[in-house]
């Protein structure tokens, strides 16, 4: 066994998307026999590192040495004769496959093709290591953690040295994760070196020997697990506070506008992924939501809109016009503007589910009210005149108002949506990340419209991912993680360690639904 | 009462051979993923092409060879039919066009240009109003030569020329391919989930490549039979029919699994002509019964899609073009 020795070292990676810096001179070292947690916020540039690691993306500048030598890592492929294997968070295996057939799919080995061969040396691995599985399974009939047991036996039937795991529990039971966690560390005894990534705090401490934490692409730094502790790592994670002067006017006459109330609703795969949620948004103020990605918001906010199907709970609006109260759930999303209900909703997949790409500006501003006029023929003149004042208010960088959406850069199309959603007049605004992606000055555009909605009485609910800006642009933050409410805090009196550890907690003895 | 039963069983495996071809070169090309709807273009090519390497061949020498007379238009019909797979494959592997809109667009070409090629070649032949290629027909239509001793069975069963034991003998080779060996693996694997093949270091393109320009000039071959055995070396404008068509249904009824396919086609081709067997029909009842392999093939489909069997269904990437994920 091989002990102390660096597996793989990478020194002044940096690496930049457009205009975004993902990562930034950052030094890492990882040792065999060793598990290295990778920790930080989202966007922090963890998933990037490591595609650079694994032959997905190609460093700009930087080295990487593996065993003390300079290599340089152009595909997968590459990557995987250096014995680097990385279980990424969307499995790659063909359903209809056995768990054998996938794990040797695409292998030039020597000698004949024998399925079963290949299951006796998977027993093998299996066996060695503590792995649960029936190779002859079909993937279809796997659950999730069996998935990605195929996925790590795959690495590892290859030979793999050094695994690099992208949050590998975000969809494990914590009983699975206790498993996984087993296997790991018996991996780690063996010699391999084992990266996680990872933002869940407690299981950073109870597994890993050092962490590595990055914040906004930046190398925060290094420490052994031993000698530190959650509040340290919080601190290091999100960083000190950064003022970025966003004006925050008192909510006038706020009031009840939407009140959502015990709300569960599971996914495809059965798993929990809204887990008896209660809030009020009031009119005239900004409620933010925090949490980890993938910890239930976009599956809140389709609720919200008439999207997503919910298992119980209810969801009720108080139209400011009529005061009348009006019952949103299970109504679709045509029934809910009809009843007068107007949610505007900025997706979190931009060009996925709020615009056409291949249709022009004008054209993506009538998906919204195509409905109007009793003529067969369309009316154009309205929607023409909205994209041109999109363009000028929200300074959209386009060629003109006919240009496909799919021809401008994100930014831009962020803006025409953003713009189109807010100039439907809505009573509750959903937003969802709406500056991802944009630069400094878009970004404050965006915060000065949600903002200027506000005064107007709308109430605004704000997904983001960048913790300063919750704090200095809501009234109120609610934390979300793993599907249920952590925690509601003042926007006012709120601090980002508080939020950072609201995101990360774990509900103790709550978790156990199956 | 026996005569009859076994000519039309005769009959129905000679109708189902181009059949059976079509349908396995069908199956390999999907189980890449590629929907290749130019299979009846493809197999009108396959014909035509034997067609005029037959022709120019018997024309052009004045004593004729059997294997010669058997080597060119095979060789001929396979490079045309390959040729139109190529096309194909350019169109939506390389270009990414749409699989559906190029796959048809060949079958319309293919057939055209089979008609027109047919009936040029009919001026050479003047005045008896039909191509014929008298040796080469005779040729292809060699028969095992201990066929006659076997009574009814060998008349029955064995009473074809090479071309139909090779569809079947093909048919046989596609399936061991594609379930134990391990390009089949990666074949399928493409036709699940170009993605995942492609992440585990196959080259996605060669495979869509080689598994439809092999499968087009597999389905050619039924072409050539069709014109060579069945016809006896004429060719006659339109007579393939929708042939190619009954072949793509046969690779739903057969479930995408060549060895069902060998079944399914003699099933298909007897279902294609039983209406001559059956005395008295008017000929608005003869064109009904034509239609029953394609309500079977719905029929097929309906249960299929509504039980829901994972190994029964489609490759997962059917039709889809892959674009390789780019940031």
């Amino acid at each position: 066994m091989k002990l102390e020795t660096p597996a793989i070292e990478l020194k002044n990676i940096s690496k930049t998307f457009g205009s975004i810096k993902a990562n930034r001179n950052v030094n890492l070292t990882v040792n065999n026999g060793e598990i290295l947690s990778l920790l930080g916020e989202n966007g922090s540039g963890k998933t990037t590192l490591m595609n650079m690691i694994s032959g997905i993306y190609f460093p700009d500048e930087g080295q990487i040495f593996i065993d003390g030598k300079e290599v340089v890592i152009r595909s997968p492929k590459d990557a995987f004769d250096h014995k680097i294997g990385m279980i990424h968070q969307h499995f790659k295996l063909v359903d209809i496959f056995t768990a054998a057939e996938n794990i040797v799919l695409g292998l030039k080995e020597d000698g004949k093709y024998s399925i079963k061969q290949v299951a006796a040396r998977v027993a093998e691995i299996s066996a060695k290591y503590g792995f649960d599985i029936d190779p002859m399974k079909k993937i279809y009939e796997m659950s999730v953690s069996e998935k990605q047991t195929v996925e790590i036996i795959k690495v590892l039937y290859r030979g793999a040295n050094i695994l690099i795991l992208d949050e590998p529990t975000a969809v494990l039971t914590p009983q699975e994760t206790q498993k996984l966690f087993a296997v790991l560390r018996r991996m780690r005894d063996d010699g391999k070196a084992i990266v996680i990534i990872t933002h869940k705090l407690h299981e950073v401490l109870s597994l890993s020997d050092r962490v590595s934490v990055l914040r906004k692409g930046e190398f925060i730094g290094t420490v052994k697990t031993s000698e530190t502790n959650e509040a340290e790592l919080t601190e290091m994670m999100v960083g000190k506070k950064v003022s970025l002067n966003i004006e925050r006017s008192e909510p006038k006459n706020p009031q009840d506008r939407l009140i959502v109330k015990h709300i569960n609703c599971k996914n495809r795969d059965g798993v929990k992924v809204l887990d008896d949620i209660s809030f009020t948004a009031k009119g005239g103020e900004i409620l933010g939501i925090a949490g980890i990605a993938g910890s239930g918001q976009r599956e809140l906010l389709e609720a919200i809109a008439g999207l997503q199907h919910l298992d119980s709970g209810e969801i009720t609006y108080n139209n400011p016009k009529t005061g009348i109260t009006e019952n949103l759930r299970d109504k679709t999303p045509l029934q809910i503007r009809e009843l007068g209900v107007r949610l505007s909703f900025v997706p979190e997949d931009r060009l996925g589910m709020g615009l056409v790409g291949n249709m022009d500006i004008i054209d993506n501003m009538m998906l919204r009210s195509y409905r109007k006029g009793k003529s067969v023929f369309l009316e154009r003149k309205q929607p023409k005149s909205l994209a041109e004042k999109i363009i000028n208010d929200l300074e959209v960088v386009t060629p003109g108002a006919t240009t496909p959406v799919r021809r401008l850069s994100g930014g831009n199309v962020q803006k025409v949506l953003v713009g189109r959603e807010i100039a439907a007049a809505p009573t509750v605004l959903m937003a969802a990340y709406p500056v991802r992606g944009l630069d400094i000055n878009s970004s404050y555009l965006i915060y000065n419209l949600l903002n200027e909605q506000k005064k107007h009485g709308v109430a605004v609910i704000f997904v983001g991912e960048d913790l300063d800006v919750l704090v200095e642009l809501c009234d109120r933050i609610m934390v979300i993680g793993s599907g249920r409410i952590t925690g509601i805090v003042d926007g006012k009196t709120a601090n980002k360690n508080e939020l950072g550890l609201l995101m990360t907690k774990i509900h103790q003895g709550g978790e156990k639904d199956e | 009462m026996l005569t009859t039963i076994a000519s039309f069983i005769n009959a129905a495996i000679i109708q189902g051979i181009p059949l059976l071809f079509g349908s396995t070169g069908e199956i390999i090309t999907e189980k890449s993923g590629n929907l290749n709807l130019g299979i009846p273009g493809i197999m009108y090519i396959g014909g035509i092409s034997g067609i005029i390497g037959g022709y120019l061949y018997e024309h052009n020498v004045s004593q004729t060879s059997a294997f010669l007379c058997i080597l060119i238009p095979f060789l001929s019909s396979i490079i045309g039919s390959a040729l139109m797979s190529f096309i194909y494959c350019f169109l939506t592997v390389t270009l990414k066009a749409n699989q559906n809109v190029t796959g048809l667009a060949l079958t319309t070409f293919g057939v055209g240009v089979g008609n027109f090629f047919g009936g040029s070649l009919l001026s050479f032949f003047g005045e008896s109003g039909s191509i014929s290629l008298i040796n080469t027909g005779l040729a292809y239509k060699t028969k095992l030569p201990f066929a006659e001793s076997l009574g009814l069975f060998g008349s029955t069963f064995l009473s074809f020329g090479f071309l139909a034991y090779l569809a079947v003998i093909i048919a046989f080779v596609a399936s061991f391919v594609l379930s134990k060996t391990r390009v089949g693996l990666n074949l399928r694997a493409i036709g699940e989930n170009p993605a995942t093949a492609d992440a585990a270091g196959i080259n996605v393109n060669r495979y869509k490549y080689l598994s439809t320009i092999i499968g087009g000039a597999i389905a050619g071959l039924g072409g050539l039979y069709f014109v060579m055995d069945y016809t006896a070396g004429a060719w006659t404008n339109d007579g393939f029919g929708d042939r190619g068509w009954l072949a793509i249904a046969i690779v739903i009824f057969a479930l995408w699994k060549p060895k069902s396919a060998i079944l399914s086609s003699f099933l298909f081709g007897g279902l294609y002509i039983i209406c001559v067997y059956i005395p008295g029909l008017s000929s608005a009842a003869k064109e009904l019964i034509k239609m029953l392999p394609y309500i079977i093939t719905i029929i097929v489909l309906v249960t299929v899609s509504a039980r829901k069997k994972k190994e029964h269904q489609p490759p997962a990437s059917l039709g889809l073009t892959y674009f390789r994920e780019e940031r």
